[in-house]
């Protein structure tokens, strides 16, 4: 049995549609990633998955359970990191962790818990005098004290410095190796590509693309990217772009080509540069990386 | 396979939880002890007692004690709940408890029978000084019924904090509704003063409009030294009950679990 599965999902804020028929599975085990811009959708989505909103339309599956109906038994089961919540500031760590713990059924050892989120040491200091990298390890802590069998993390290291940020991630794979099936949202490629077994690509409440990394990169994984600055004498470049085999963007100053003939585009670049005396500033030819794949999957809307 | 903890387990919890977190509070400590406790000494030290008829004095304790156990136990319930419970939704802190197994009515009767308990207790304090400090008289046949009428009434008065903190858009705007909406009435309503003998018409509407004279005078009658018969007063205990029933029914419709949209998250904790 599937942890998750998603069919037609729709939620409607009034006359806007902020999920538009998603559909997707994650398997026990596995760890997915929701990836999309702010407003995407996907903070909508996993806010159904978990029981905290109730959906327009379509079938939702959490753990054998419809989130709307499945109350106590089906929150028993998962555990939720959310950006947004806070803690109490009268309690100590312990007592935070020993209050949320005694509503669950089963708990993860209090010590097992401190060691995984790295609070052993602070674990008798009040909520308030902590740090906001801290306050944090201690909502990952409150995810986990009741053992679940799916963790939803959304957003886990917004705001973290890049030390804290290994750290969490180290964390989130300490987990996945102990089993955790793990359902996080996020805007960073780079930590997509860490984590993720797999990455949904969620874009005006639609999925646009899914796989594993690699998977989405070989969508495009025969092209080949030429930047260059845009040359001083501006206007005249762009009467070379219909000799290209590739397509040429502009934007900031710089002129972007993908291409799946690089060889030949290039000659035709450095033969118009060298007749016309100009530099091709900063020249690159590289591969796509998951950040384009990404951009360029959500990018056709901005430009609407 | 281990079995899912028990109502009661959960709800003892949840009350020693939120008991925990009050004495940890020093201003709601302040204003719901202290506050009470500082106008009965200031009166205290104010008026001594009161001639009855020719000969026959009364320490004037015993009129105005009861009437601030009152508003002890309205300031435990009503003010403190309200508050308590609008900054937790702006925390997160309730959106944070909705995603655990624990029921929902288990944790608003937490927060009930945590106010509850501090009511008792701030109640309790006053009439222990009115006592000792001021020899207020209290017929402990008596006893039965003072129990219960100040059971309905905080009861009904932790229903409206519920509806206060419903209606209250965020934990900043709680204190000010709350102090806006408990002060005025308090001295229609024969707590700070005392409004028995022809007071203005106007004074005498807002007393009689809203639950809290009910309750200071349902609960003043227990320690009425003059009186004679039955200390009950049935339509006093139905108005404080009716209102009650409004508080629930505003939180039932508006009471939300989610910190408003935009609002403050993480807001500090003031009172």
């Amino acid at each position: 049995m599937p942890a998750v599965v998603v069919e037609n999902l729709v939620k409607d804020y009034g006359t806007l549609r902020a999920v538009d028929g998603l559909s997707f599975t994650v398997e026990q085990g596995e760890v997915v990633a929701l990836l999309g811009p702010n407003g995407a959708g996907k903070s909508t989505a996993v806010e159904i998955l978990e029981g905290h909103r109730t959906r327009t339309s379509g079938q939702v599956t959490v753990m054998g359970a419809d989130p709307a109906t499945g109350g106590a038994a089906f929150r028993d089961r998962i555990g939720i990191v959310l950006q947004e919540c806070g803690i109490e500031r009268e309690l100590t760590i312990t007592e935070a962790l020993n209050h949320y713990g005694a509503c669950y059924t089963r708990t993860r050892p209090l010590d097992e818990v401190l060691e995984l989120t790295g609070l052993t040491d602070l674990a008798d200091r009040r909520t308030h005098q902590l740090s906001g990298g801290q306050k944090r390890r201690i909502d990952l802590a409150l995810g986990l004290i009741g053992d679940p069998d799916l963790l939803f993390l959304d957003e886990p290291t917004t705001g973290f410095d890049p030390s804290a940020r290994r750290q969490a991630w180290d964390m989130v794979r300490g987990l996945r190796t102990l089993g955790t099936t793990i359902l996080l949202t996020s805007h960073y490629m780079d930590e997509v590509e860490a984590l993720a077994d797999r990455v949904l690509v969620i874009n005006q409440g639609k999925l646009v693309a899914q796989g594993t990394p690699d998977e989405l990169r070989a969508g495009i994984a025969d092209t080949t990217l030429v930047r260059f600055d845009q040359p001083a004498n501006g206007g005249t470049v762009q009467e070379l772009f219909g000799d290209l085999t590739g397509t040429a963007t502009a934007a900031n100053n710089r002129i972007e080509i993908r291409t799946t003939n690089p060889t030949g585009d290039l000659h035709r670049l450095t033969d118009w540069a060298l007749k016309h005396d100009q530099e091709l500033g900063h020249l690159e030819v590289t591969r796509p990386t998951l950040e384009d794949v990404y951009l360029d999957l959500i990018g056709g809307d901005e430009n609407e | 396979m281990n079995k899912r903890p028990s109502s009661l387990k959960l709800l003892a919890n949840q009350i020693g939880y939120q008991n925990r977190r009050f004495r940890r509070n020093v201003m709601a400590a302040f204003f719901t002890l202290a506050f009470p406790l500082m106008f009965l000494l200031l009166f205290g030290a104010l008026f001594e007692g009161v001639d009855i008829a020719p000969g026959v004095e009364v320490a004037a304790a015993q009129f105005y004690a009861p009437g601030l156990a009152v508003f002890a136990a309205v300031s435990a319930t009503y003010t403190n709940i309200g508050i308590s419970t609008a900054i937790s939704r702006d925390e997160g802190i309730l959106k944070r408890t909705r995603g655990t197994p624990l029921p929902p009515w288990i944790y608003v009767g937490g927060v009930v029978g945590s106010g509850i308990v501090l009511a008792a207790f701030g109640a309790a304090l006053m009439l222990t000084v009115g006592v000792l400090a001021y020899g207020i008289e209290f017929d402990w046949a008596n006893l039965v019924p003072a129990v219960l009428t100040f059971v309905l009434g905080v009861a009904s008065f932790s229903l409206l904090g519920l509806a206060l903190a419903s209606v209250a858009s965020s934990g900043q705007s709680a204190p000010a509704l709350a102090q806006a909406t408990l002060l005025p009435v308090a001295f229609a309503s024969n707590i700070f003063i005392s409004v028995r003998n022809n007071p203005p018409a106007w004074l005498e509407l807002l007393g009689d409009v809203f639950p809290l004279k009910a309750f200071a005078d349902a609960f003043f009658a227990c320690f009425d030294p003059f009186r004679e018969g039955s200390v009950y007063e049935p339509w006093l205990l139905a108005r404080i009950a009716a209102w009650g029933v409004l508080g629930a029914l505003v939180f039932w419709r508006k009471f939300t679990w989610e910190p408003a949209v935009g609002g403050p998250t993480r807001s500090r904790r003031r009172r």
